[in-house]
């Protein structure tokens, strides 16, 4: 689904050009849960740029889905750290807002309203947000934005969901909650996903296969593939084999970080 | 108790200015050449109803031929500016040096090119108030959280799109924000220059009595100038409340 091979990206910084990413190479299968951790500051956000377009690698090449990417991929979903959700419209009306946007729904956006608003409908219903739809952001706390700005970047039903630490602001418990629910979207509807984080639990819990990320230049430095049976559920975390593999990328990000 | 006596707070604050200036003036028997007292300009009030009631019937139209221009461009403008970084950034330092002139000095060009009258004025008003909305769109545009650009973009989301469904209706808060300030330099801009040049309007009347040392009419036009800039600025605020509320409100969320 997702291949970079031997990505490198410089950008022009104040006392020269800056080398955020050196011989990254990347692949990711259709329907694969990947995680990519790191220490700060290594270059996974300027990845997910890379993958979905909106910026150009300086050497090498990213294709998405078989093909090339020249341009934005026009077809992907993303999430933030903040929700990002626009206050001048309701819960719905922002969910609503990629299919403004993306074809074929925009063609029809007018015609179909109706239907696409059963549609956030029952998005809101599956992340646990039913009957908040005419609320306005500000009326919802923390963790029901982010819910909601999940939705937003799943309603045009993307064959690719990029998530740039989506969880990180949110209290330990909404967190885990939010865990299971994009857990559970995800085992429903078989997108592919890039989850970017700090969280190795996160990332162990959630992911199929998990890259680390060298510190600045960033690079693949290694791949886990995690192998606990799905679904999953929350008691994984305490498992023996769950926090022996959080040990180990521990260990390898702490290893990169003094190199 | 608390909360009408909040309500009534400016017109008591109005009565007292005017009851301690009445009185100053009696007290210290202040020359009405110098500062008149309330009384006296209620006076003229009365004596020169029907050329203040027209000639700020002038003010009031010129102000706002002047305004209606400045929004119209400054809207336009700021879109324009707003749109892209490059323009931003060429086109400020003009912007800035252009608001740095002093609208007065412009009055007698403006007369040069359009003779003595309500054109100039209506000008010099457009001129003076038309930088703030300009300032506000393109700031409005120009601050689109980039998280939420890209979120849009990675969507195939055009320039334009991103624009109408996140720039615009994002920059109107800063836009009718700007109209409280821009209404109130109109007000200024028509005045300056129907003092300088005119034959009509609040500003001329204004230099006329002052010219035949009738203070009591010269502050007469003073105090027609601040109620219909209370007025007009009333009018923005009350438009701004009603087309942006939920920028307000969203401030007031502890969500937020």
């Amino acid at each position: 689904m997702i291949e970079l091979d031997n990505i490198s990206l410089a950008y022009a910084g104040r006392t020269g050009p800056v080398l955020a990413l050196e011989g990254t190479s990347l692949s990711v299968g259709q329907g694969e849960f990947a995680a990519v951790v790191g220490p700060s500051g290594c270059g996974k956000s300027t990845l997910m740029k890379l993958v979905t377009g909106l910026i150009k690698p300086t050497t090498g090449t990213v294709s998405v889905d078989g093909a090339q990417v020249h341009g934005p991929v026009k077809m992907a979903g993303m999430a933030f750290q903040n929700a990002n959700l626009l206050p001048w419209r309701t819960v719905t009306d922002n969910i609503l807002l990629p299919l403004e946007i993306v074809e074929p729904y925009r063609s029809h956006f007018r015609a179909k309203k109706d239907e696409y608003r059963a549609r956030v409908e029952n998005l809101l219903s599956i992340v646990g947000l039913q009957g908040f739809g005419d609320r306005y952001p500000w009326e919802l706390s923390g963790g029901m934005q982010q819910r909601a700005s999940l939705c937003r970047s799943l309603i045009h039903e993307p064959k690719l969901l990029m998530l740039d630490e989506p969880f990180a602001a949110l209290d330990a418990f909404t967190r885990e909650e939010l865990w299971c629910v994009l857990r559970d979207v995800w085992q429903r509807l078989n997108f592919t996903v890039i989850l970017v984080t700090h969280d190795l639990r996160e990332a162990v819990f959630l992911a199929d296969t998990i890259h680390v990320m060298s510190a600045r230049p960033g690079r693949i430095i290694d791949t886990r593939t995690v192998d606990f049976a799905r679904p999953r559920d929350l008691d994984v975390c305490y498992e023996r084999e769950f926090t022996d593999l959080v040990h180990v990328l521990r260990n390898k990000i702490a290893e990169v970080r003094k190199a | 108790m608390t909360k009408s006596f909040e309500k009534l707070a400016p017109w008591i604050f109005v009565i007292t200015l005017f009851v301690v200036w009445e009185a100053s003036c009696r007290l210290f028997n202040v020359s009405t050449v110098i500062l008149p007292a309330p009384s006296a300009i209620y006076a003229a009030f009365v004596r020169f109803w029907s050329p203040i009631l027209s000639n700020s019937f002038v003010t009031l139209w010129t102000t706002m031929a002047g305004f209606g221009l400045s929004v119209a461009f400054g809207l336009f403008l700021g879109l324009v500016v707003g749109w892209s970084r490059t323009i931003y950034r060429g086109f400020y330092p003009v912007m800035i040096g252009f608001n740095s002139i002093p609208k007065v000095a412009v009055v007698p060009i403006l007369v040069m090119w359009f003779g003595i009258g309500e054109v100039p004025a209506i000008l010099t008003a457009f001129l003076i108030s038309f930088f703030p909305i300009v300032v506000n769109v393109a700031t409005g545009l120009a601050t689109i959280e980039p998280e939420l650009e890209d979120v849009l973009r990675a969507l195939g989301a055009s320039k334009l799109d991103v624009m109408r469904k996140v720039g615009i209706p994002r920059s109107m808060p800063y836009f009718f924000g700007s109209l409280k300030v821009a209404i109130t330099l109109a007000f200024v801009g028509t005045v300056v220059s129907e003092t300088v040049a005119a034959n009509s309007g609040i500003g001329f009347l204004m230099s006329q009595a002052g010219a035949n040392f009738q203070m009591p009419l010269v502050f007469a036009g003073l105090i027609v100038l601040a109620v219909e800039g209370i007025l007009m600025y009333a009018a923005t605020a009350w438009l701004e409340q009603r087309m942006t509320g939920w920028a307000f409100r969203a401030q007031g969320s502890a969500a937020g």
